[in-house]
């Protein structure tokens, strides 16, 4: 993403009116850092210091900023992100197993990626679908009710997607 | 779209639609889109059913939905005009909907609700148990209209209360009339929502700023998501309302990250108001002006704490800050504009007020928390999603009635309401009327309305530890009471569900609780000792059990507990020997058996065994230990 054109004014909307210029230019932050990561999947170091150029704030700040959330990441990640939910419902009805299975399967911890890039495992706390508990998201499509039988599928289409990407 | 350039503008368009949209003579499916719904297959049956519906030249509306509530039984649709209410609809039953129901008019035997095999199904929704005791205000829209469709909300009555206050009420009046309502704040707390209005609008300056609340991080809470992403338009409208009472000219939606298809509807829906003209400048032709925007989060779950949640959208790290002073005073709001937080969900109730009037709104509910509230009803009950019913129902009906009972005909033993705040209730209280004082007076709270049923076979010990190392992970760590406390209470629960408690583990337990309770600078640390006082309160002596007997009743902490085997149901297969890591299952001519000195209770036996014949039983207190 280019750095250079973002116009401070335009990505905080029509607030910009009643704003100095520091609080613009810090207001964008979140946002803007959303851009970045979900164009590279994480936040490059290099783009981060280019913006701290163009919004005047201190690279130290930003990355204050950006490792408060859980949302932002420093490295590289896989192509499937698998995110195992952790909320209660799903506690309930048994993810830990489910997190115990993809653990096992490809011998990372949550919150770590697989060598060749495939695959990042994170558990996440609430998805919101505790209807269909317990719940996994691979990407941002949502797979439940995951029994001891369904996790083989699972597996079944991490695999297999991350296949047909892979020919693309 | 054409923009309102008045009241009367506004009057016709609406008298149009009405006719216009959801014509009676035209069949009509409204099919559950919600995230839930979405995950189990709804859009290929949509696509599906468009397909059929083209070869078969018929005429049919599809009303893409927001979420239903009946999550579990998904993919979810209602067929008009008959009133059939079809679930677990798959794409491949989209012949039969189209030539038995919309050809013939006959209802389709297998997709009907039935609460067991014995049961006569239920033809129509409101036949349906989970949907008879609900009443529904907050999520009037979701399931009726598509949130896409600006159209279809103004012709269920939409917009028709700002209207109403635009034309004929003062912004006092839209205040008084909240205010009477006693609409109290949905987010938790339960905090009159008229009271805060009047505090934001005492509050010196022109410039202020409404905010709603979407960060909606309670695990077990989805309530706010549905409202976002099946009636945004609603959402708009209360907050526009409230802008207007306290006169406010700019607002924010914060929406969790996580919750990407409630991002697009709301963007959506407020791209739409906009051109309509009932967002921006001069709506619907008054001198009344208001602007909102979405923002997101970025995944912390104390930015649904009101100071942290305006430092994350000023673009600071989330930490909450000592109060005052108060979001509503000067210096306290966005860029120290006075600024007035509501959750999603008490904005989703203002329309409805000002069109029926606070003495309608008073009739639903008990006397002192009126209206109704979203649960979302998840955990080991038979029927999971979201529920909204009067103030004052009891839980039992919540449960049984609504939900259907306990999976698997197992036994009930706790209700925990509140999230990660609240506290665990046991069945004697399944007859407590529930609304936001009864639940505090037993030591659990409302909290956003998330409720998780759990039956016997759930360790209330490991329920505790759970939600502990939720807020632990979430704790920001900018006060000690809540960074330390946190950890610490995290460790003895763990020491305790491993096996390795000692005697006086509770009551440090108990002193911890009540230091970070007292010390914490925010709700998350006030309220993080919740669910451990509130077991404690009333499961106590199964923290003892596990404490002095090392013994798990529900069977869910491995490292407890002495393993044997029950030779008289034991058939002798042998999976058990297979399991064990540690060849702690010895086997004779005639029987299994597990020896104690080699076993590490590591549990695999027990999970391994088809007919439950490894018990789990209390460790016998052995003589000559000890004293």
């Amino acid at each position: 993403m280019n750095i250079e054109a973002i116009d401070v004014n335009e990505s905080i909307g029509l607030v910009s009116k009643v704003l100095c210029d520091h609080d613009k230019r810090k207001g964008i932050l979140i946002s803007t850092l959303h851009k970045i990561q979900a164009e590279n999947g994480y936040l490059p170091e290099d783009i981060l210091r280019a913006l701290s150029k163009k919004i005047s704030i201190p690279l130290a700040e930003i990355y204050s900023v950006a490792s408060f959330y859980k949302q932002f990441h420093f490295s590289p990640r896989g192509k499937k992100i698998v995110r195992v939910c952790t909320g209660t419902a799903c506690h309930v009805r048994g993810a830990a197993k489910v997190e115990h299975a993809l653990k096992d399967h490809y011998h990372i911890k949550a919150g770590e990626t697989t060598p060749d890039l495939k695959l990042t495992l994170e558990t996440v706390g609430c998805v919101g679908c505790c209807g269909l508990a317990p719940v996994v998201t691979v990407n941002e499509e949502v797979m439940g009710t995951i029994g001891p039988k369904k996790i083989k599928h699972l597996i079944h289409v991490i695999e297999e997607e991350g296949v047909a990407h892979g020919e693309n | 779209m054409e923009k309102i350039k008045s009241i009367e503008d506004f009057d016709n368009l609406r008298l149009l639609l009405k006719e216009e949209t959801f014509k009676e003579d035209v069949p009509r499916i409204r099919l559950c889109s919600g995230t839930a719904c979405a995950a189990t297959g709804s859009h290929k049956v949509a696509a599906d059913l468009e397909h059929e519906l083209e070869a078969s030249h018929k005429h049919v509306e599809i009303v893409k939905t927001g979420c239903q509530g009946f999550c579990q039984q998904g993919p979810v649709m209602k067929v008009e005009p008959w009133g059939y209410y079809y679930q677990k609809v798959k794409n491949s039953d989209a012949h039969e909907i189209v030539s038995a129901t919309i050809s013939g008019g006959f209802p389709i035997r297998k997709l009907l609700y039935r609460d067991s095999v014995a049961d006569e199904p239920c033809e129509m929704v409101d036949t349906v148990p989970y949907y008879k005791k609900q009443m529904r205000i907050a999520l009037k829209n979701n399931g009726v209209i598509d949130p896409r469709q600006i159209y279809h909300f103004i012709a269920v009555g939409g917009y028709s209360a700002l209207a109403k206050a635009l034309s004929s009420m003062t912004p006092d009046e839209v205040l008084e009339e909240v205010d009477k309502a006693n609409l109290r704040g949905r987010g938790g707390a339960g905090f009159p929502a008229g009271q805060k209005w009047k505090h934001s609008k005492k509050a010196p300056g022109t410039l202020k700023f409404v905010i709603a609340n979407g960060d909606e991080g309670d695990p077990g809470a989805f309530m706010d998501r549905s409202i976002m992403e099946g009636d945004p338009h609603g959402l708009l409208e209360g907050m526009l309302l409230c802008a207007y009472a306290i006169k406010a000219t700019y607002g924010f939606v914060y929406v969790r990250h996580e919750y990407p298809l409630a991002v697009v509807n709301l963007k959506h829906a407020i791209k739409q108001a906009e051109e309509m003209g009932f967002l921006g400048n001069n709506i619907m032709g008054t001198d009344f002006s208001c602007h909102i925007e979405v923002r997101e989060g970025a995944g912390a779950f104390v930015c649904g704490e009101s100071t942290a949640l305006v430092a994350s959208i000023e673009g600071e790290r989330g930490f909450p800050r000592p109060r005052p002073p108060r979001l509503s005073e000067p210096g306290g709001g966005v860029w120290g504009y006075p600024s007035n937080l509501n959750n999603i969900e008490t904005y989703a109730c203002v329309p409805p007020i000002i069109e029926n009037g606070a003495a309608w709104f008073k009739s639903i509910g008990t006397e002192n928390s009126p209206g109704t509230k979203v649960f979302a009803l998840t955990g080991k009950v038979k029927n999971t999603g979201l529920v909204e019913v009067p103030m004052g129902i009891t839980l039992r009906e919540i449960i049984f009635d609504i939900g259907g009972g306990i999976l698997d005909g197992k036994k009930f033993k706790a209700v925990q309401t509140g999230g990660p705040s609240g506290g665990c209730l046991p069945e004697e209280y399944l007859d407590l009327k529930v609304d936001f004082d009864s639940l505090t007076k037993v030591g659990s709270m409302m909290g956003s309305g998330g409720m998780v049923v759990m039956d016997e076979d759930t360790c209330v010990v490991d329920v505790a530890k759970f939600f502990l190392s939720f807020t632990k992970e979430e704790s920001c760590g900018k006060c000690p009471p809540c960074r330390v406390g946190t950890y610490q209470m995290l460790e003895i629960l763990e020491k305790i569900t491993a096996g390795k408690g000692e005697p006086g583990d509770i009551e440090r337990l108990e002193k911890i609780c009540r230091l970070v309770g007292k010390g914490s600078l925010c709700g998350l640390g006030q309220s993080a000792p919740n669910p451990i006082l509130s077991t404690l309160k009333y499961f106590r002596e199964e923290y003892e059990e596990h404490v002095h007997d090392k013994y798990c009743r529900a069977k869910v902490c491995s490292g407890l507990g002495t393993f044997t085997i029950d030779h008289s149901e034991c058939f002798l297969c042998g999976l058990c020997k297979q399991a064990c890591a540690f060849n702690a299952v010895k086997e004779s001519r005639r029987a299994y058996f597990i020896d104690q000195d080699m076993c590490t209770k590591c549990k695999a036996c027990f999970t391994a065994c088809p007919i439950g014949a490894v018990k789990i039983g209390k460790v016998k207190k052995q003589a000559g230990v000890g004293r």
